[in-house]
């Protein structure tokens, strides 16, 4: 009997832990997605606030009012999903040749492969890489620095490399091409895999900042996250400004606080929205891949 | 059979041994073309998009200028790294680097590692799949949106961080302005971003471990403390220590976006590191040779140290290639 209680105390704390971790994950989320519907006396009132007093989408209105938004928006929208497709597209190409083992070669292209993930150029050579082929300042410097990366390329590689070999010998003995068994047999049964490199780089994509502030000059041209990052400097500077006096903040600081809380929830709302229908995928796919690495 | 004979006899057999061995290569990559034509554009893209900068980086040995360009700059050999080294900058931007990233090693690598125990423990396929889909959702928010949280919660005025200390009877503080802070907060909130996403590793290393070790443990009276401590520990013992070794490896990693997004002028003393520096003296104060020279130090040294990392952890049955 005196067993079986101590197995139970032991099961409600880590549970209770576990509860604890999980609010604490969720708690910023919640909070932030509150405040941004609450009205603003609501918010000085209780800023700790999980659920919405007073609710308006007063801020959303004002920041879709902004045009700048929308065009942000739009180029990450661009940028991610063509660097996804042609991401997913070369590595499928690169990753089947790199798959067979009776390659000749494959040693020395691996090695190519590897040496780019312990090594780089840094920053200023990639910056004068982007001048010289005429590339700063167009959506094609936030497409190209992140599509390859050769922790990717060998999840890839490794993954195609358990596929059963027997089903493209049968196909080879039916006269089959090499395109049409890697389009016709190989990429139907590396759908995990793809499934997974396509969100791993659309999560890269749509929060890349970096590439943004380092290639991206002109408004029209900025992806969302630097759109983003003027909202919260703006309000920042402003709070900085005001000595942090609350009651001497003017209306139009008013605004900014609750728009800020928007925004913030206009610009993770897609990941939040796809993220529990995809989150088995990726799991499943980094552990498929990185098996007998 | 004279000797002559067979010496002769040998090399043509040699002779013609290389001869067919050419044609099956040429046949070879006739039967192979389209495997070596799938891997053209992926490494056209390598070479151009990482080799050629690698290159680039001659710009650390010349007095180099955007209107010159590489070939028309002229060489000025070490003096980059001579001014580097003597600068009171590098050594803050070293120490700043290591300093930021001991803390992030020693808060941030074993909580994943007690999280995936304690999800391990659970019993309930339901509960287990809940909290890791709440656990993994924080990975996913950029750091420019969860900087946004961050200034706002510690926001001197009304964020909520300031209202609990006041609340207390304590006065607001500036967190952000203040030094003294500033390695508690980008840790901090790289646990709270990473600690899910680092369970799913060690979780993966548990799903191999033999389950009748923790029947033949139980029956032999062991409880749930001493199956983890004398079961699970050890037997995810090989990543914890390839892992760690890996992450030292790292070391001059800070993370650019972390700290770009939360320094200020008045913390750069504790929070300038390589990246941040090189963003800022070379983009923006145009001095591009020398951010080049920071840049390599850190590039070349890295390599050394996550080679040297990948042997130690080859020595332990693992590695990364």
């Amino acid at each position: 009997m005196r067993k079986r209680k101590r197995l139970n105390m032991f099961n409600i704390v880590n549970h209770t832990l576990l509860v604890i971790i999980g609010i604490m994950m969720l708690y910023p989320i919640v909070n932030v997605t509150a405040v941004s519907f609450s009205s603003y006396t609501a918010y000085i009132d209780n800023p700790m606030r999980i659920w919405p007093e007073g609710f308006n989408v007063d801020a959303y209105r004002q920041i879709m009012a902004n045009p700048v938004l929308w065009r942000s928006y739009l180029n990450t929208i661009i940028v991610t999903v063509s660097g996804v497709s042609i991401g997913a597209a070369l590595y499928i190409l690169t990753g089947y040749p790199l798959s067979k083992k009776h390659l000749k070669g494959r040693q020395l292209f691996m090695l190519l492969v590897i040496f780019t993930m312990l090594f780089n150029g840094g920053m200023i050579p990639n910056y004068y890489l982007m001048k010289t082929l005429g590339l700063l300042d167009t959506l094609a410097a936030l497409v190209l620095p992140p599509l390859l990366t050769g922790f990717s390329l060998i999840l890839m590689k490794n993954f195609m490399e358990n596929l059963p070999e027997e089903l493209e010998e049968a196909a080879k003995i039916d006269g089959a091409s090499d395109p049409y068994i890697l389009w016709r047999i190989i990429v139907p049964l590396s759908k995990p895999i793809i499934a997974t490199l396509c969100l791993f780089a659309a999560v890269t994509y749509w929060n890349n900042f970096f590439t943004g502030i380092v290639y991206i000059r002109s408004v029209d041209k900025w992806p969302l996250m630097l759109f983003l990052r003027e909202v919260i400097e703006a309000s920042k500077m402003r709070e900085l400004a005001s000595g942090g006096n609350a009651a001497e903040m003017s209306m139009d600081q008013v605004m900014t606080e609750n728009i800020k809380y928007a925004s913030l929830i206009i610009v993770i709302l897609p990941i939040l929205f796809v993220y529990p229908f995809v989150q088995k995928y990726f799991v499943k796919g980094i552990m498929l891949g990185s098996v007998k690495g | 059979m004279s000797p002559d004979y067979e010496s002769a006899s040998n090399a043509a057999i040699a002779g013609l041994k290389r001869q067919r061995e050419r044609t099956i290569n040429f046949k070879y990559l006739l039967k192979n073309k389209w495997l070596y034509f799938f891997l053209i554009p992926g490494f056209t893209y390598f070479i151009v998009f990482k080799y050629v900068p690698m290159f680039g980086i001659v710009i650390a040995f010349k007095d180099f200028s955007l209107v010159k360009g590489i070939w028309g700059s002229s060489w000025i050999g070490f003096d980059n790294f001579y001014y580097l080294f003597q600068s009171r900058d590098f050594f803050t931007i070293l120490r700043n680097s290591l300093v930021l990233s001991t803390y992030q090693i020693i808060w941030g690598f074993p909580a994943p590692i007690l999280v995936a125990i304690m999800l391990n423990e659970v019993r309930s396929a339901l509960f287990k799949r809940i909290s890791q889909t709440v656990f993994y959702l924080p990975h996913f928010i950029s750091w420019v949106v969860l900087s946004g949280m961050i200034i706002q919660f510690l926001s001197p005025d009304n964020g909520w961080v300031n209202r609990v200390i006041m609340a207390m009877g304590g006065e607001p503080i500036h967190f952000l302005l203040e030094p003294a802070y500033f390695r508690s907060i980008i840790v901090s909130a790289e646990v709270w971003k990473e600690l899910g996403w680092g369970t799913i590793i060690y979780l993966a290393a548990m799903t191999n471990i033999d389950p009748t070790l923790y029947e033949s443990a139980r029956m032999d009276g062991a409880n749930r403390f001493q199956q983890i401590r004398h079961i699970t520990i050890p037997s995810i013992m090989t990543t914890i220590i390839v892992l760690l070794i890996l992450r030292i490896g790292n070391i001059l990693d800070n993370g650019f976006e972390q700290v770009f997004l939360l320094y200020n002028t008045s913390t750069y003393s504790v929070a300038d590191v390589f990246d941040t520096y090189t963003y800022r003296i070379g983009l923006v104060d145009g001095r591009l040779s020398f951010a080049t020279a920071a840049g390599v130090f850190k590039a070349v040294v890295g390599f050394v140290l996550i080679v040297l990392a990948n042997r130690l952890a080859r020595r332990f049955g693992n590695q990364i290639w």
